[in-house]
């Protein structure tokens, strides 16, 4: 390839990025990580089987958005560049709520129908009453008894920590339509510690629940849902963290002004999406 | 074609287009791996639990399980991001002066395709994490002795797994108006009705998963519902072929290739869609669910529906898109021996279905030796039929056959004609304007 293939060239209108293997590298990763991932839950292989196909993907990761961040500092992108990035993550967003609607369908599908359903079986499961959340009186005496998570402790203390994350980023949008650097950096700053301490309060949490309180993943559907659906909401905050930490390390370099700050809206979408995910969570994995 | 119609030089994403394929290849390596592990003492072979991985079976079966649910996420990873891809092509990149009232009925059919897979397929793979967790983290979503239920994974499967249908035939049902306005030299009739009538069935098909598993149990209000909402979607798939009727109605017509492939869908997925009308009834589907019958309804709606379709959308383009003009003796004879071998292959299974046959069971009784025969037969002649069709897509992809003018067919309109065939490379640029 020639060299004006090295950073893209714009054919008319139209930007025509340089040929990259980082979609190719990615698949491959993901291919060796599924592959690790097969055979260590069968027991065929440790646990670093899977560690070639992570470290495949941590370094696309920082090779594939490096190559954008530097094709949008260079300034090749226009307006509609920026539209297809927004309309892309607006939907990305959208997948990964239905993602999260699947397990509050199956956690409102047990608690109103499983659940209850199950009282028809006496001569099975005699000492079943069918109350959520199965602690103790669940179906099978293969289920060991354990104490549901109260809501008003750690989890109250996460929500307050969330909410207060969505305040943070939302200074700092404001303080970037302004170009004001220093709030926005002020901004960023507090939402990434904030969710770094959500994330802290939540792995308390889950050593509370397997020390003390008999809560495990095989507690019954109890704890089924509770795990899944707040392990893959962590996951997420986990990711949104990251995000806003690479977005507040380019904008400690400044990058971004008041018109060309997408990676920042991404973000910030992001962060808004996880928190709205708790606010459902706390309301119906904890508090109801 | 969608860049091509919408006046776009490329997707909109060429770097997530092109992830999007990459995952494919390692998807179905994965997918089939257990096959031949099995060959070398490793695993316990390939998925075993049907099509569908319902649990129990599912959660208790071999590793090839897994297997398939990574290579199901894999895939659907690619789907997602190739749907994202769509959907920012067709709001982002169509030409100016074309709105979205102006769109091609193609790219509609292809808009709402995108949707439902953006918002179906994270379902899936969160029922498909699910039976992973229960396979080998000790959850209980589907084992009913911690409280969970085997039906909840046929809830969240069918939530992906009806929609599925339509997002294989809302595209066809994009395409197939173009094929009949153009051989029957007539604008296509009631755009406006075919648009909002994708849109509807799109939105409608998220909402009636439940008619799969009418006799696995669940409340009467509940059947209830997914009974009059299945029905209703006869409502709009009755206007769409109205519509196409309505198109060719006095129309001039010629009975090329497409054409043919067209007039055969619409007849041959009118009975699939009719019979679909009987089994949506609860009282009825008790009678048929587990018979042939669904065999017969499913692969009329999906062969002469979807693939049917699907080889008229070929035949109309493969000249585009080659440069060369297909072997047209060839794909009329492909056409009839198609149509002809599919019936003698799918009709007899309605009666015995309705006999009493049934489905996804590898042995039948006596007295349907006869229509299973005349079955297999067809059978047969169908796939022999298929292999005409590979001979005339080779030959004309290398070359075969007289050169394709830009515009190919004589009542050809819409904004790919007016490129050569076939189009240059990153074709509308600058964007043409549409006025």
């Amino acid at each position: 390839m020639s060299d004006s293939h090295a950073h893209g060239h714009t054919a008319g209108s139209y930007y025509v990025p340089s040929h990259s293997h980082y979609p190719f590298t990615l698949a491959l990763g993901l291919f060796a990580l599924a592959l690790g991932a097969i055979f260590n839950m069968n027991g065929k292989a440790p646990g670093w089987a899977m560690l070639p196909g992570l470290a495949a993907i941590v370094y696309v990761i920082f090779g594939w958005f490096g190559d954008v961040i530097r094709e949008s500092r260079s300034g090749t992108f226009k307006g509609w560049e920026d539209r297809a990035f927004r309309l892309g993550m607006l939907y990305f967003i959208g997948s990964e709520v239905m993602f999260f609607a699947a397990f509050f369908g199956a956690l409102f599908y047990v608690r109103n129908l499983a659940v209850p359903d199950l009282l028809g079986f006496e001569l099975l499961y005699p000492h079943y009453d069918g109350s959520w959340p199965l602690a103790g009186k669940g179906p099978s005496e293969a289920i060991p008894a354990f104490t549901p998570m109260g809501a008003w402790g750690l989890p109250a203390l996460n929500t307050a920590l969330l909410l207060s994350s969505g305040v943070t980023v939302t200074i700092a949008h404001w303080a970037l339509l302004r170009d004001n650097r220093r709030w926005l950096v002020l901004g960023l700053a507090a939402t990434v510690l904030l969710g770094a301490a959500f994330m802290a309060c939540q792995a308390a949490e889950y050593h509370h629940a397997y020390t003390e309180l008999g809560l495990t993943l095989g507690s019954g559907v109890y704890g089924a849902t509770f795990f899944m659906l707040t392990g893959f909401h962590g996951l997420h905050v986990t990711i949104g963290a990251i995000m806003l930490l690479v977005v507040l390390l380019r904008a400690m370099r400044g990058h971004f002004d008041s018109k060309d700050h997408f990676a920042f809206e991404a973000a910030a979408w992001y962060w808004h999406f996880v928190d709205v995910v708790w606010l459902g969570l706390f309301v119906f994995v904890y508090w109801l | 074609m969608l860049p091509l119609m919408i006046g776009a030089p490329d997707m909109a994403l060429p770097r997530l287009n092109n992830w999007g394929f990459w995952l494919l290849p390692p998807a179905g390596t994965i997918l089939l791996m257990p096959l031949v592990l099995y060959f070398f003492g490793i695993g316990t072979g390939g998925a075993d639990a049907g099509w569908t991985l319902y649990p129990p079976l599912s959660a208790q079966s071999g590793w090839g399980i897994d297997f398939a649910i990574l290579a199901l996420h894999l895939m659907g990873i690619s789907s997602v991001m190739g749907s994202i891809n769509v959907v920012v092509t067709i709001l982002n990149m169509r030409a100016p002066g074309m709105t979205m009232m102006k769109l091609p009925m193609f790219a509609w059919g292809w808009l709402m395709t995108a949707f439902l897979l953006i918002a179906t397929i994270p379902v899936l793979a969160g029922a498909i994490t699910m039976l992973l967790t229960d396979r080998h983290f000790d959850t209980h979503f589907f084992n009913a002795a911690g409280g969970g239920d085997p039906i909840l994974f046929q809830h969240l499967f069918w939530f992906f797994g009806h929609p599925e249908v339509y997002i294989l035939l809302l595209p066809i049902w994009g395409f197939i108006p173009h094929i009949l306005e153009t051989f029957a030299r007539k604008p296509m009739y009631g755009y406006k009705a075919q648009v909002w009538s994708l849109v509807c069935i799109a939105a409608l098909s998220v909402i009636v998963w439940a008619h799969h598993f009418f006799t696995a149990g669940m409340p009467v209000q509940a059947l209830l519902y997914f009974m009059y909402s299945t029905m209703s979607i006869s409502v709009p798939l009755a206007v769409l072929f109205f519509c196409w009727i309505a198109t060719i109605w006095r129309g001039s017509m010629t009975f090329e290739t497409p054409m043919l492939f067209a007039l055969g869908f619409i007849i041959l997925f009118g009975i699939g869609g009719l019979t679909g009308l009987v089994l949506a009834d609860v009282a009825a589907d008790a009678q048929y669910h587990h018979s042939y019958f669904v065999v017969a309804h499913f692969h009329y709606t999906l062969f002469a529906g979807g693939i049917m379709g699907v080889m008229a959308g070929v035949y109309y383009w493969l000249p585009k898109m080659t440069g060369h003009m297909f072997n047209e003796k060839l794909g009329k004879l492909h056409f009839w021996l198609t149509v002809f071998s599919f019936n003698l292959t799918f009709m007899p299974q309605f009666f015995v279905g309705l006999a009493g046959m049934p489905r996804r069971i590898p042995d039948y009784a006596l007295q349907f030796t006869e229509f299973n025969m005349i079955s297999t037969i067809g059978a047969f002649a169908l796939g022999l039929s298929q292999l005409i069709f590979v001979y005339n897509v080779v030959t004309t992809w290398r070359g075969k056959g007289e050169k394709a003018t830009d515009g190919v067919w004589e009542g050809s309109k819409g904004l790919e004609w007016q490129l050569s065939s076939p189009p240059p490379h990153h074709s509308w640029d600058p964007q043409p304007v549409v006025k």
